[in-house]
């Protein structure tokens, strides 16, 4: 058999050890039990793939390697009286799991880990517990990695893990699928959860870059994994769409030194042209469904932006006439600030300055950079570079307010 | 069986007026017939205000009374049910139930021990 290189089973892991989890979840009935396990199967694999090859079937070698060495453990727990231990294995007993089941039942298998989503973003469960939970058992990612990348102390992450899946044990969250009426709403708080993990690596406001690149990494292949699980859900494909369009920029979006680069300045030829293509798809096969969402037409809006060739070629009225759909289904100030953009590029800046000013975003430093840079596009630099100081006055990335002064100092020359 | 406490979180001050009050009332009354006949009730009633609450604790080992609540706020225990349920979601919804006959926000919480083996 060939030698298996260690990069080789690391992608196995990322790949397969949500789905790993989710089985023995459902086998035993217990998270810390079926994470433990799957841990302790691929540490087996790590050892003994190197000499031995990769076995056919990968998955279903760590869910039965990681379904034995469990009941191994429940057993010796068991014969010392470990109640807990001993109602574990009986619930096991008569759960499929292994080789045969994944190969067989690959139905099952997918509904475990729809089911695990589900239980990880359990509306009871604080947002920054579902992110923690999901990046965790779904993702894979150590309770290090994942305080790192959301700068938070290790001890503080550790603990916000431990007390969620508390409360999944005694409260008794489900592991299961909703019911028909509660789906919509649950399947917006999965989403939610992957698009914050997204925008938590996209916003690179601090913390580790290679870690925050993961970070988006892990929020497409979640984006895909529940887009396969439930193909019938259109907001699903939009936020996949979404992520993809606005990953396909991400090689543009800064210089080599880090510095920020704004969408019109962008170099386009490094936009990733596999990523729009499959992004576009999507947007198309959502617009043939005709049952816009939220996701659904943000990710339309990007894939206007990835049509155009030049920065100039922007199909400006079909965004604005997008986000006018999006302020129809999802109003905020923040849309309509959006929206205000693409007013200026369809009716000049003067139109977007009347609804820029009825805003109330005072506290938000993107309105006071947008009313800058159409203050100084309408010829009233004084103004603009007043908007420009309360936009790096509120921000706190390094990146940003150089980007903000750069403007402000083409300001002064102008 | 999991038990859960279902608690209603009532604003102080004067009850609504009679014809809201007494829809309200006989929401509570169906929901209670639902639950019984569901085989998910167990107890559940509602609290005189909480200014007729009496609070006892240890004070350097003697028993000391005052009065009550035990918590000031403006908003307190107004009543509760404890029900049965497979789990939390089974539960939420007999929540979203008791918020929606009562119009007023519910916590729903475990009970450390399971319901009665006969079940």
């Amino acid at each position: 058999m060939a030698a298996v290189e260690h990069s080789e089973i690391e992608r196995v892991f990322r790949a397969e050890f949500g789905r790993a989890v989710a089985v023995l979840v459902r086998v035993f009935g217990d998270i810390d039990v079926a994470e433990d396990a799957v841990q302790e199967a691929f540490a087996v694999a790590a050892a003994r793939w190197p000499s031995t090859g990769m076995p056919p079937s990968p998955a279903g070698w760590i869910i039965t390697t990681a379904r034995n060495r469990a009941i191994d453990r429940l057993r010796r727990e068991a014969s010392r009286d470990d109640r807990h231990a001993q109602a574990l294995l009986v619930h096991a007993r008569d759960e499929p799991a292994g080789e045969g089941a994944v190969r067989a039942g690959e139905g099952a298998v997918r509904d475990d880990r729809l089911r695990l989503i589900f239980t990880c973003c359990h509306p009871s469960l604080t947002p920054a517990a579902q992110v923690a939970l999901t990046l965790r058992l779904l993702g894979g990612l150590t309770t290090p990695e994942i305080a790192r990348a959301f700068l938070v102390a290790e001890p503080t992450m550790a603990q916000r893990i431990v007390r969620a899946k508390g409360k999944i044990r005694d409260a008794r969250i489900p592991y299961r699928v909703p019911s028909e009426a509660d789906l919509p709403v649950r399947v917006r708080a999965v989403l939610a959860v992957v698009y914050l993990i997204f925008n938590e690596g996209h916003s690179a406001s601090s913390g580790e870059r290679a870690l925050r690149e993961d970070l988006c990494a892990e929020a497409i292949r979640l984006g895909r994994l529940l887009a396969e699980l439930m193909p019938d859900e259109l907001e699903v494909i939009g936020l996949l769409a979404l992520m993809l369009l606005t990953e396909s920029r991400r090689r543009a979006r800064t210089t080599p030194a880090g510095a920020l680069v704004l969408l019109g300045d962008q170099d386009r030829g490094v936009w990733d042209p596999d990523l729009i293509a499959e992004g576009q798809a999507l947007v198309r096969q959502c617009l043939r469904r005709a049952h816009p969402g939220p996701y659904q037409v943000p990710a339309a809006i990007n894939a206007v932006h990835s049509d155009a060739a030049t920065a100039p070629d922007t199909d400006w009225r079909q965004i604005l006439a997008l986000y006018d759909q999006l302020m129809g289904l999802a109003p905020s100030p923040v849309v309509a600030l959006n929206r205000a953009v693409a007013l200026a590029e369809v009716d000049g800046p003067e139109a977007a300055l009347a609804l820029v000013e009825t805003l109330e975003l005072g506290g938000y430093h993107v309105f006071h950079a947008v009313r800058a840079d159409l203050l100084a596009r309408a010829g009233r630099g004084t103004e603009a570079a007043r908007a420009y100081e309360a936009a790096i006055a509120l921000t706190e990335n390094s990146r940003q307010r150089e980007l903000l002064e750069r403007r402000r100092g083409s300001l002064a020359r102008g | 069986m999991k038990q859960y406490l279902l608690s209603i979180y009532q604003p102080d001050g004067d009850p609504p007026p009679p014809a809201v009050l007494d829809q309200i009332m006989s929401d509570l009354g169906a929901l209670r017939e639902e639950l019984e006949s569901a085989g998910a009730w167990v107890f559940g009633d509602g609290l005189h205000a909480a200014s007729t609450a009496t609070v006892v604790r240890l004070a350097d080992g003697d028993v000391l009374t005052c009065d009550g609540p035990y918590v000031e706020g403006k908003e307190h225990l107004g009543g509760v049910q404890i029900i049965k349920a497979a789990d939390l979601d089974e539960a939420l919804v007999w929540a979203g139930k008791l918020t929606r006959a009562s119009t007023l926000p519910v916590e729903v919480r475990p009970f450390q021990a399971e319901a009665g083996t006969a079940d």
